[in-house]
């Protein structure tokens, strides 16, 4: 409301030419049509990338309801199941993602002050810290296979029998394991996707002070994903603690 | 003076081709891709029920075998909430109109807006293919562990339609919000925007925070039947409740999702044929907001007979009650808006007037079951189905029809034939009571609802039911008839045939493509009709 | 139209706080604290959080209308626990002898 207001007095005191006149000056090609100014535009798409976070947090928040309803009903499950995975696999990876995090503010910061050499190294950074967790992730993965230990594909519930949790609550820990991380994975690959568009039209020269927008946009994507992986570090790994 | 809608460019003719519509960027244009799929997904959900209602003149059955008839109230109900009313308005009214009442020249993100109807197209694929190949069993509601673990159908092919199409919903929320909060025209502060326009906000509002919970739990509901283990199987200690919880999170909201662009529509109809302002915007703008918000609290009324929690049952009762208190705050309001008004009944005022009593009547209706002890007798009956009918479609698709003709000299420049369009209200109003008044007595009386066969003394009112539905079907038709024949033979519209205020209604009819030469000023109050013989209020 | 340009030592320390925290919260987990643990790895879980949101997400720097969505995602994430769990937790409450509960018991062999 203050902004229309604003705009109005602007467009009525100041004398400024008609839209058809005022519609080419002091804009880019990166403006577009539909919007009055860059400032709008800007605003428009980080708002945007906020609302589509705020859907992946319900998104994922269904998963994280459900967990937290079973860990309370089956904890010496869930405590056998989570002694199960491997710590420090997910401490190096939580350490990666934060990395990760590290370089794309990096390159959030040199998409603003123009730095374009620094911003593709940046995203380069990122891509690599990204792959890294993914071979981490895939190294757990391969070795639960190994072990018995992937629900409904390949399962053998001798194998992970835990005097004192209830007959089915390991099984059902792990489900929550692989369909969390594997979840969390999918949103990895996919934006690792986004880096790769994001690096090529940085290489491109697309980006500078004046207009960084979509940088900075798949910043909030692949901090949020790292957001993520940081509740699930402690809630799959750390149940139950490692005293035992 | 104008020059005639053929020798001046609009968007219907800025270009040719299936081209230009299928990459089209046009906000009007989306709009009209979405009337044109969300029909044609309303008339198979309608063939599903026709087929059911000839099916239930008689006691053991008069059409198909129990099985099917399981699979066609399942399509029904699957293919009218996630393919019909839940984006009805806001795909169609909602996209064409938003950018023009709030003066901008189109959504914030137009290309997603194209994406989100791609979406919808591969999402409805995924259902029909379904349909087509078998069909699914499980209700709308594919509660397990029935859908996970004992179904024979097509549960995945349809959980993955449904799944792909909330997506669609997801964007086109997004886009509401972003264009609502950054592309407002100069002068155009929130309490003068037209009450559509929160309406839509509070649906988007919605659309946001509950689609992503039905998509989890239906890639999860996925899943477990892909893999023989989740964690809804009660075998390694998953609970079936939870099930529901997760889908009710959602499914819930998503009723509000169906009845909150209605209730914009109907503000908008009742102004515009009461030639006054609307009684107690602020009122009406925050009921809104209230209903958006508290339809996220009231979820466990849906599951009071299936095991849960009585201490949770009686606070999701509670909270049930208070969200009905800013419908009703709006009921108070539309009716104060007529009182003293400049009253004209063509048809889309007869779709308003018909909504505000009929969703009144679903809404009262509403109270029975959202009382605990009231609920346990009435669950499970046909006066739950009776319930929901009255208000979405006594409300929510009275409500799109009144907005489609309402609108319709806007979108197409051509006038309907008004004496047929309200020939056609009429016989909607008597079938659609005829069909779903005695499904109220049904319940009442005890028949369970999703049964194939039923004893023999409830037969008079399903045949009344039955007839009813067959007059319901020939009202739907007509519109269908005489809409298509305007967009040809109609007269030419003026740029506002009702003489209603908003500044979609200060373009041309149809609009050119960037809706305004000029983004316009605004000094205004919403609803600034001449206070003729109106007394202030 | 630049937006806030945060500084690459702020990025850094935060970096490092993250890690400090991370090694933090691994170790804590061989220490036996009973209930506590759960409390401190989710205190420091939302620290963390909190850092990367305010920081290298911009937010506060951000508008308060970010922020709102912000916290109504949150808050809605909490409204799907609270009563859910309001339901779960409570079922065994009315002292039905055949009242609900975990569907499963610990005395059961594979």
């Amino acid at each position: 409301m203050r902004k229309g207001a604003r705009r109005m007095s602007e467009t009525v005191s100041s004398g400024l030419p008609a839209h058809a006149e005022r519609h080419h000056v002091g804009h880019g090609p990166e403006l577009r049509h539909h919007f009055e100014e860059a400032e709008q535009q800007h605003e428009a798409s980080t708002l945007g990338m906020w609302v589509f976070l705020a859907t992946e947090i319900l998104f994922f928040g269904g998963l994280f309801t459900a967990y937290t309803i079973y860990r309370s009903f089956y904890l010496p499950g869930f405590e056998a199941g989570s002694r199960l995975l491997d710590v420090k696999a997910g401490a190096a990876n939580t350490a990666v993602l934060i990395g990760s995090s590290f370089t794309m503010a990096s390159a959030v910061h040199a998409a603003q002050t123009g730095k374009r050499k620094l911003l593709v190294t940046c995203l380069i950074l990122t891509m690599i810290l990204g792959c890294v967790f993914l071979g981490i992730k895939y190294t757990e993965y391969a070795e639960h296979w190994h072990e018995f230990q992937v629900p409904g594909l390949h399962w053998d519930s001798a194998a992970t029998f835990f005097k004192n949790a209830p007959n089915g609550s390991v099984e059902l820990f792990f489900c929550f394991y692989f369909f969390m991380t594997g979840l969390h994975a999918v949103h990895m690959i996919i934006g690792l996707g986004i880096m790769t568009v994001m690096l090529i039209l940085s290489w491109r020269g697309r980006f500078a002070e004046k207009y960084f927008s979509p940088i900075e946009i798949s910043g909030l994507y692949w901090h949020f994903v790292d957001i993520i992986w940081i509740f699930l570090f402690p809630l799959l790994y750390l149940i139950g603690g490692r005293y035992q | 003076m104008e020059a005639p809608p053929t020798s001046r460019v609009n968007y219907l003719n800025a270009s040719y081709g299936v081209k230009s519509w299928l990459f089209t960027t046009d906000h009007k244009r989306i709009a009209l891709l979405y009337l044109a799929s969300i029909t044609v997904m309303f008339f198979v959900g309608g063939i599903a029920a026709t087929l059911m209602r000839f099916h239930l003149v008689q006691p053991e059955g008069a059409l198909v075998q129990p099985d099917t008839y399981n699979k066609l109230f399942t399509i029904h109900g699957v293919v009218m909430v996630f393919f019909f009313l839940v984006p009805s308005i806001p795909a169609t009214l909602g996209n064409f109109l938003v950018p023009m009442m709030i003066g901008a020249r189109d959504l914030a993100f137009p290309r997603i807006n194209l994406l989100s109807w791609y979406i919808y197209i591969v999402g409805a694929g995924f259902t029909l293919y379904a349909i087509m190949t078998g069909g699914v069993d499980t209700g709308w509601t594919f509660y397990t562990p029935f859908s996970s673990n004992y179904a024979h159908t097509q549960v995945i092919a349809t959980a993955l339609g449904v799944f792909i199409t909330g997506f669609s919903s997801i964007l086109t929320g997004l886009n509401f919000i972003v264009t609502i909060h950054k592309m407002r025209a100069p002068g155009l502060t929130w309490f003068r925007l037209p009450l559509f326009i929160w309406s839509m906000y509070a649906t988007s509002v919605i659309f946001i925070l509950g689609t992503p919970v039905i998509a989890i739990t239906l890639f999860l509901l996925g899943l477990e039947r892909l893999l023989h283990v989740g964690i809804f199987d009660p075998a390694i200690g998953g609970d079936p409740l939870l099930f529901q919880h997760l889908f009710w999170f959602y499914s819930h909201p998503a009723v509000y999702i169906m009845i909150l662009p209605g209730m914009g529509v109907i503000s908008e109809l009742i102004t515009a044929f009461s030639k006054k302002k609307i009684f107690g915007y602020t009122f009406v703008a925050f009921s809104s907001m209230a209903i958006a918000v508290l339809s996220f609290l009231v979820w466990g009324h849906h599951m009071f007979v299936t095991g849960q929690s009585v201490y949770a049952g009686l606070i999701f009762s509670v909270l049930s009650f208070m969200v009905a208190i800013p419908s009703a705050i709006k009921v108070f309001n539309w009716t104060a808006t007529l009182y003293k008004g400049s009253i004209s009944y063509q048809a889309p005022m007869l779709y308003a007037l018909g909504f505000i009593g009929l969703f009144t009547m679903g809404g009262l209706t509403g109270l029975f079951l959202a009382s605990l002890a009231t609920d346990v007798h009435l669950n499970g009956t046909y006066f739950i189905v009776a319930h929901f009918h009255y208000i979405m479609v006594g409300g929510a698709v009275m409500a799109y029809l009144g907005g489609i003709h309402f609108w319709w000299p806007k979108i197409t420049g051509k006038l309907y034939p008004d004496g047929w369009a309200r020939l056609a209200a009429a016989i909607i109003f008597v079938g659609f009571n005829l069909t779903f008044f005695p499904q109220f007595v049904l319940g009442y009386l005890g028949m369970p609802r999703r049964y194939a066969v039923y004893p023999p003394e409830f037969q008079v009112l399903n045949v009344m039911s039955s007839a009813g539905a067959s007059i319901l079907a020939v009202g739907y038709l007509i519109p269908l008839i005489y809409l298509t024949w305007s967009i040809r033979y109609g007269p030419a519209a003026s740029a506002n045939p009702w003489g209603a205020k908003g500044l979609e209604w200060e373009t041309p009819s149809p609009p050119p493509t960037e809706n305004f030469e000029e983004i316009p000023i605004v000094t205004e109050e919403a609803y600034a009709y001449a206070e003729g013989r109106t007394a202030h209020v | 139209m630049t937006g806030h340009v945060v500084s690459m030592r702020l990025y850094l320390m935060i970096f490092i706080a993250l890690l400090a925290l991370t090694a933090l919260t691994t170790a804590v987990a061989y220490v036996d604290l009973g209930e506590m643990n759960t409390v401190v790895a989710l205190l420091i879980a939302v620290i963390k959080m909190s850092l990367v949101v305010l920081f290298f997400m911009h937010v506060k720097y951000s508008s308060g209308l970010i922020r709102v969505v912000v916290l109504a995602g949150f808050f809605w994430l909490a409204i799907m626990l609270t009563f859910t769990l309001a339901d779960e937790l409570t079922r065994g409450w009315t002292g039905n002898p055949h009242g609900w509960g975990p569907a499963i018991s610990s005395s059961q062999k594979p």
